[in-house]
């Protein structure tokens, strides 16, 4: 894709005032950039809230026997650190970075609606102090696991009505923010950026925003029904009435499903943007790339009930889900081959952005192997509820959705900040990671084949091996992140001067502008060829 | 990038230590799924490496040429970027291979799915309830009634006692079956949602609340199988076992026999004095 | 490459400046989420309430200052498209959350209830050895007869007037739609009123079938799935009319004020839109929990 610089670099300078100073700069913000900060050092802290539940999980599972915690307080810490990770970490951090980076990558002044981009950022940290406040309440937190299937969940206690409550914040904080990115991408573009001419970040983004407005309200329905079934006396999912307790699998998964998918679009979308820089050669295959992201989000929505293999669906049911499960591998393929094609032949530097989207190719790819695995609805019957589901996520997860907002954090942060990072600290933070990560939980495959289920404190002797492999990965792993918080920490507040390309190989609209980019960005629409 | 280098050593160093060790010295610790002791678990575990090679095969193409082109067009060692960014056949051609691939690995996943469903013609029916936290196994046509606890000590569990072989995997009471016949499972539950699960047999079946699932398994060995509760079902979910022991069908209806002469005040004294509202009292056996 | 052309006056960028009631209605949020989670536990309505009366208020300041804005002229073309493709997507997100509860419904009438009865291969066991004696029906309150016994509603009586009454309304706003494209604010006016009486006459008739249901049919809440799926639908349309209604009247208030042009009058078209989603919504739901 060739782009080309904006126009307002000399002039117009009259309406270029700065930000607001002091902390109502924060809060009353409508700046995009600010906003996007602000999702991202939010996501950065409920990584490391979420990562030390994270902790707690692994040091209890170190060995056989109950150690640290009881049963009760390890389920919520289960149950919270997948809610704290997914919600308040991986999903805003992709807002974050669609905050800062939609508006310059395509010319727009700001986002469509940038007040309602305020409160969409402002309800998240509200809505988990509602969260979290429920670890302190006398029954403790949420335990049923972050699927929230009745009637176990049923069974919490105070926290419930708290955690029902705040799901739905998150979720209107969600929908407000995609609706946001919709009406940005759709009605601010440069008149010469075309939709076939959109930076890839952006493409995946907006598929992924119609995933969030079309799937987020059907989890408020399903946590709604739940409500109304534990103090309302409905039936939704009750036999005895009339109900079923899979229903809510089912209305679960419908939004479940999809959700995977939003945190692994930007993430596409984003090693779409640093390989081609990093190769020095465009990226292979622009249009299947975006047809291909579309085809997974349109398959996405058909899909859900490979979660609930086990639950007793009829024979039809299971064949239809899995064969449309299987086929998801082939638009994803069509993605990994289109990046092993761009750095074929290219003249390929490794930076710290481009080893963490090399690492992110490789084990996406590994936990998309074993996802398909999964699919398989036989297989899948052993499989299902081990740590062979487990290994498969978090490799889709962290080193897949994790890695790719860390490959962006290095790769924009001299962008957003006009310094550049510590390179040195950045390939130790990446190599411990990729070693961390791997220690960590490639051993789970073996435990869940082995059949460890998950969700368990404690275990059978013959996991207690690859169990303390997995918790010492836990442990470098996590602690080299505290590398690169200090790393993001030192470049905020200072470093060597950025260039505003760069990156030698970088292209696109938002490698035109200064570093840091002035505080409002475009005034009048830019030129792309 | 000297860092780089030590740390890329320090990652083959790791990982093949990981792989010597947990292939060699500790044989015992299972790293795969369990073959199984029926015909079903034997084509499951067929059916999983068979797409388990495939991935690698994929895996090791994939990452080769990607490995490849890592090496040699590095701008270190002088590679020129080419500008090449479009090929629709190409495109095409990846999309039909794994195309393919998939297809062939549907249809062996669609017949063991297919035999997985047919429960008819069982020699023997049990129902098998799951309660927090224990399982209840009802022979239907014997009526012989029981339920299965976990047996380990808590003493063990809480670390004051040192933990016996079977830990966490025994019960009081085991499942018994007769080998060489076609047992039919049906599962439900009288509370949440559980999921009876022995490896061996090759699957696990959700037990649903106010529903009844259907499974069937048949054992080829006699011997003793060891599973776990595989839904998330509360604060014990992690101590509600499966034990199953299968046995001569002449042993098996000896057990029957002598089951049936103490059954009633077992299951009398056994009964949790709350149902959950979910599953009115009645309706339990 | 770059080329230095000046856009018209329209095309620069209108960018809102900060503003304290995104910050001011997570507070309220807040406060009236807390409220409502202790009310639930059993404990005080008073933190609700005053949450509730935060974000009303919230609501009319902030409107208060996108409608001052707008009636200085202050958003473009630009801004107006951006409100649509907002507006757009926000009630496709509402249609999304209805489809939740009518797929609760579907799933309820095509899977479970006919398990739960015996019917096709799957339900025989669970029927003989849970629930003998059940037969699947519909309406149903499930094989406990959760709630006890109840009569259903039927189609033909007062859902069957609400039908008519939403769907003139639909012409009513239509109507009023026109009046103010040929700047005839009178029919404006008039369109409008009849509209927000209509709704009104909407929510009396459901209350007063939702009084007939409790009070005669013994048709609850409780009343197994059929209740739930009944009340949750027919209730969060209520709740949405009611929305809608308050809606329409503000525009109304605003055209009595002499706010609108015969070409910019995003607000007014919104208000339309979302009183047509309301009223196809209605639609589905007669079709489907009254008729069908
Ligand atoms: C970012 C998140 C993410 C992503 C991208 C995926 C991707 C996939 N997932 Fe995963 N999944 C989760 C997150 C994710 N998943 C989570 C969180 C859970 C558990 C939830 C819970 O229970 O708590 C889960 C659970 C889960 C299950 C249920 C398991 C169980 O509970 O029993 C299944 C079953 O089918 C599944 C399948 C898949 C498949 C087929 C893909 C595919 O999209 C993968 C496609 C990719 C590839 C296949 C690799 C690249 C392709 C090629 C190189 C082409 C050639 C390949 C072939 C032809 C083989 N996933
Ligand atoms: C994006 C989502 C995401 C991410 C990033 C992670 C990251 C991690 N996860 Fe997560 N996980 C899930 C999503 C995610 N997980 C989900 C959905 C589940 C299923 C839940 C369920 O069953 O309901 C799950 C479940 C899950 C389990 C299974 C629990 C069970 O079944 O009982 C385990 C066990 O090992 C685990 C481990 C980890 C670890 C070690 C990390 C690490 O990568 C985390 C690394 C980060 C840190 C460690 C932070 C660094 C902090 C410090 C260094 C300082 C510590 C600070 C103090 C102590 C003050 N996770
Ligand atoms: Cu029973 Cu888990
Ligand atoms: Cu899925």
């Amino acid at each position: 894709m060739s782009t080309a610089a904006p126009t307002h670099e000399h002039g117009h300078d009259h309406e270029h005032h700065g930000p607001a100073p002091g902390l109502s700069r924060w809060i009353l913000t409508t700046n995009h950039k600010d906003i996007g900060t602000l999702y991202l050092l939010f996501s950065l802290l409920m990584f490391f809230i979420g990562g030390a539940m994270a902790l707690v999980i692994r040091a209890e599972l170190f060995q056989p026997g109950l150690q640290i915690v009881d049963p009760h307080f390890f389920n919520q810490m289960t149950t919270m650190h997948a809610l704290v990770m997914i919600f308040g970490a991986v999903m805003p951090a992709f807002v974050g970075l669609a905050n800062w980076l939609i508006p310059i990558m395509i010319g727009a002044p700001d986002m469509a609606l940038p007040r309602m981009n305020n409160w969409s950022f402002w309800i998240m940290p509200f809505a988990f102090t509602l969260l979290l406040s429920t670890l302190f309440t006398a029954g403790g937190g949420p335990a049923g696991g972050w699927t929230l299937y009745p009637p176990l969940v049923l069974q919490t206690g105070e926290a419930f009505p708290f955690v029902i409550l705040a799901v739905h914040m998150m979720g209107a904080s969600s929908i407000m923010g995609a609706i946001n990115i919709v009406a940005t991408i759709l009605n601010l573009r440069a008149p010469t950026m075309t939709l076939m001419k959109m930076p890839l970040f952006v493409w995946t983004w907006l598929i992924t925003a119609f995933l969030l407005v079309a799937v987020m309200p059907v989890l408020a329905g399903a946590v709604t029904m739940l409500l109304t079934d534990k103090y309302f006396g409905t039936s939704f999912f009750n036999a005895a009435g009339g109900g079923d307790p899979v229903m809510f699998q089912h209305i679960f998964w419908f939004f479940g499903h999809p959700e995977v998918y939003i945190m692994i679009l930007p993430a596409f979308g984003v090693i779409s943007m640093i390989i081609p820089t990093f190769a020095r050669k465009p990226l292979f295959g622009y249009a299947s790339m975006v047809y291909a992201t579309a085809s997974i989000a349109f398959l996405s929505f058909i899909v859900w009930a490979h979660h609930m293999f086990t639950v007793g669906m009829p024979l039809a049911g299971e064949l239809f889900f899995m064969y449309a499960t299987m086929l998801i591998a082939v638009p994803t393929g069509v993605k990994v081959f289109n990046w092993v094609s761009t750095m074929w032949r290219g003249s390929m530097t490794f930076e710290t952005p481009m080893l963490f989207a090399i690492a992110f190719v490789i084990l996406f790819t590994i936990g998309g192997f074993s996802g398909l695995m999964l699919a398989i609805a036989p297989a899948d019957f052993q499989y299902h509820d081990t740590y062979f589901v487990v290994a498969h996520f978090h490799y889709v997860l962290v080193p897949g959705a994790v890695f790719s907002i860390m490959a962006a954090a290095y790769y924009w942060l001299p962008k957003w900040t006009g310094h550049m990072y510590n390179e040195k600290l950045g390939q130790w933070h990446f190599w411990l990671s990729v070693v961390g990560i791997n220690v960590l939980f490639f051993p789970q495959h073996f435990l869940g084949l082995a059949g460890m289920p998950r969700r368990i404190p404690d275990y059978a002797l013959q996991f207690t091996e690859f169990n303390m492999i997995s918790t010492v990965g836990a442990f470098i792993f996590g602690i080299s992140q505290l590398l690169f918080a200090y790393n993001v920490i030192q470049t905020i507040r200072g470093g060597a001067k950025a260039t505003d390309q760069v990156w030698e190989g970088a292209k696109g609209l938002e490698w035109t502008l200064s570093s840091p980019p002035p505080y409002h960005t475009f005034q009048t629409a830019p030129r792309v060829d | 990038m000297a860092i780089s280098r030590i740390a890329q050593g320090g990652v083959v160093a790791l990982g093949s230590a990981l792989w010597g060790w947990s292939t060699g010295a500790y044989a015992e610790y299972e790293l795969n799924m369990p073959q199984g002791v029926t015909s079903i678990s034997k084509d499951v575990y067929d059916l999983h490496m068979l797409i388990f090679w495939i991935c690698v095969a994929i895996g090791i193409g994939v990452f080769g040429v990607m490995f490849w082109s890592i090496y040699h067009h590095r701008k270190s060692r002088g590679a020129v970027a080419a500008q090449f960014h479009e090929s629709t056949v190409i495109e095409i051609i990846w999309t039909i291979i794994p195309m393919a691939i998939l297809i062939a690995m549907a249809v062996p996943a669609t017949g063991t799915l297919v035999r997985m469903a047919d429960a008819r013609d069982a020699e023997l029916t049990i129902k098998v309830t799951g309660y927090q936290w224990r399982w209840q196994y009802d022979y239907l046509d014997q009526g012989v009634s029981f339920f299965s606890t976990l047996s380990t000590p808590q003493a063990q569990i809480r670390n004051t006692a040192s933990k016996g072989e079977h830990y966490l995997l025994e019960v009081d009471n085991p499942l018994v079956v007769p080998v060489g016949k076609k047992v039919r499972i049906l599962t439900t539950a009288a509370d949440v949602i559980h999921s009876w699960w022995v490896p061996d047999l090759g699957w696990k079946k959700d037990a649903i609340p106010g529903f009844i699932n259907e499974a069937w398994t048949q054992i080829d060995k006699p011997g003793i199988y060891r599973g776990q509760c595989a839904e998330l079902c509360g604060r014990d979910h992690g101590f509600m076992p499966v034990v199953v022991k299968a046995v001569s069908p002449e042993e098996f209806e000896q057990w029957l026999v002598q089951m049936k002469a103490q059954a009633n005040p077992q299951t009398a004294q056994n009964k949790p004095v709350s149902l959950s509202a979910t599953v009115p009292g009645g309706q339990t056996l | 490459m770059a080329t230095h052309a000046h856009a018209p006056a329209s095309d620069i960028y209108y960018v809102p400046a900060q503003s304290h009631w995104p910050i001011i209605a997570s507070i309220s949020l807040f406060t009236m989420m807390f409220g409502g989670a202790t009310l639930l536990n059993g404990g005080s309505s008073t933190l609700l309430f005053i949450g509730l009366a935060m974000i009303l208020t919230t609501m009319f300041g902030w409107f208060g200052t996108v409608v001052m804005e707008s009636e200085h002229g202050f958003y473009n073309a630009q801004m107006d498209r951006s409100f649509r493709w907002g507006m757009g997507w926000f009630i496709f997100s509402e249609v999304m959350f209805f489809a939740a509860f009518f797929g609760a419904l579907f799933y309820a009438r095509h899977y479970s209830v006919p398990w739960l009865g015996g019917e096709t291969e799957h339900g025989v066991l669970t029927q003989s050895l849970l629930w003998s004696g059940y037969e699947a029906t519909w309406p149903t309150n499930g094989p406990d007869k959760i709630g006890g016994f109840f009569a259903p509603m039927h189609a033909w009586g007062l859902p069957a007037i609400n039908t008519l009454i939403l769907l003139s309304s639909g012409v009513t706003i239509t109507w009023a739609h026109w009046g103010l494209v040929e700047g005839n604010r009178a029919k404006l006016i008039k369109g409008l009123a009849a509209t927000v009486a209509l709704g009104v006459l909407f929510l009396v008739l459901q209350a007063v079938e939702y009084h007939e249901a409790y009070q005669e049919l013994h048709l609850t809440l409780g009343s197994g799935i059929y209740g739930s799926t009944f009340f949750m639908l027919t209730g969060f349309h209520g709740l949405h009319v009611t929305i809608g209604a308050i809606i329409l009247a503000v525009i109304l208030f605003r055209s009595m004020a002499g706010h609108f042009s015969p070409h910019k009058h995003f607000a007014f078209e919104a208000a339309a839109w979302y009183w047509h989603f309301v009223d196809v919504v209605w639609l589905g739901l007669f079709i489907f929990v009254y008729w069908m």
